[in-house]
């Protein structure tokens, strides 16, 4: 399962698009949206994408993990328009037969969707104003 | 030539628009059509990404009629 949506994201549906009797192992990693940037109080965010290309790209991402651990199988759900704090933003969902595995193509894939999706994010703070974020190498 | 230009996050914002056609010369590149349209703007030191028809290229690709371009700024996925 990859795709872009206006809508909370259900997790238990991506987690369940990656499982197959011969994973042993599954992770589901979510990003939620933080209350504070910089000591600035964070309102809200609103998430914007470049349809297509991000999901192409996101496609791209999943293809990669499979051939550098294999048997890997990954979801990428990322949520776009307005969130409030604590919102659910992305889920990413893999299963590996091994664990080892399954961690590395996990980081692996929300690594690669910061320096690559097409998706933006803008915090509004309490007193009115918004910035464009730009992700941090981790 | 005829391109589409696609504007996301603040330069959709700066633009004013998301998308828009242009007439653009023969063997322009992506680099030189981001500083054509944003030169007198606080933008144009942006370090920015391009696509053409979706897919990531140089900053020195050539643009050819029909293409759609568009500007990545900086990345907050996730």
């Amino acid at each position: 399962m990859i795709a872009i949506t206006e809508t909370a994201i259900d997790r238990a549906a991506v987690e369940a698009s990656v499982a197959r009797p011969e994973a042993g192992a599954i992770l589901t990693f979510s990003g939620a949206t933080r209350d504070n940037f910089g000591g600035r109080q964070v309102t809200g965010l609103s998430y914007e994408a470049y349809q297509p290309m991000a999901v192409a790209v996101m496609t791209e991402i999943a293809a990669e993990a499979a051939a550098q651990w294999p048997g890997a199988r990954v979801a990428i759900v990322h949520r776009i328009g307005a969130l409030t704090i604590g919102e659910v933003s992305v889920i990413i969902s893999v299963s590996t037969p091994h664990r080892a595995d399954c961690y590395a193509a996990s980081r692996f894939a929300i690594d690669a969707l910061k320096e690559r999706v097409p998706i933006w994010k803008k915090e509004h703070y309490a007193d009115g104003e918004g910035a464009w974020k730009e992700n941090q190498p981790t | 030539m005829q391109i589409t230009v696609r504007y996301f996050a603040a330069l959709r914002e700066e633009r004013g628009c998301d998308e828009e056609a242009l007439d653009v010369s023969e063997g322009t590149d992506v680099a030189a059509l981001y500083q054509q349209i944003f030169s007198d703007s606080p933008l144009a030191a942006l370090r920015v990404m391009f696509a053409v028809n979706q897919d990531y290229v140089g900053a020195s690709h050539d643009l050819a009629d029909g293409d759609e371009v568009a500007f990545i700024p900086p990345l907050g996925g996730g």
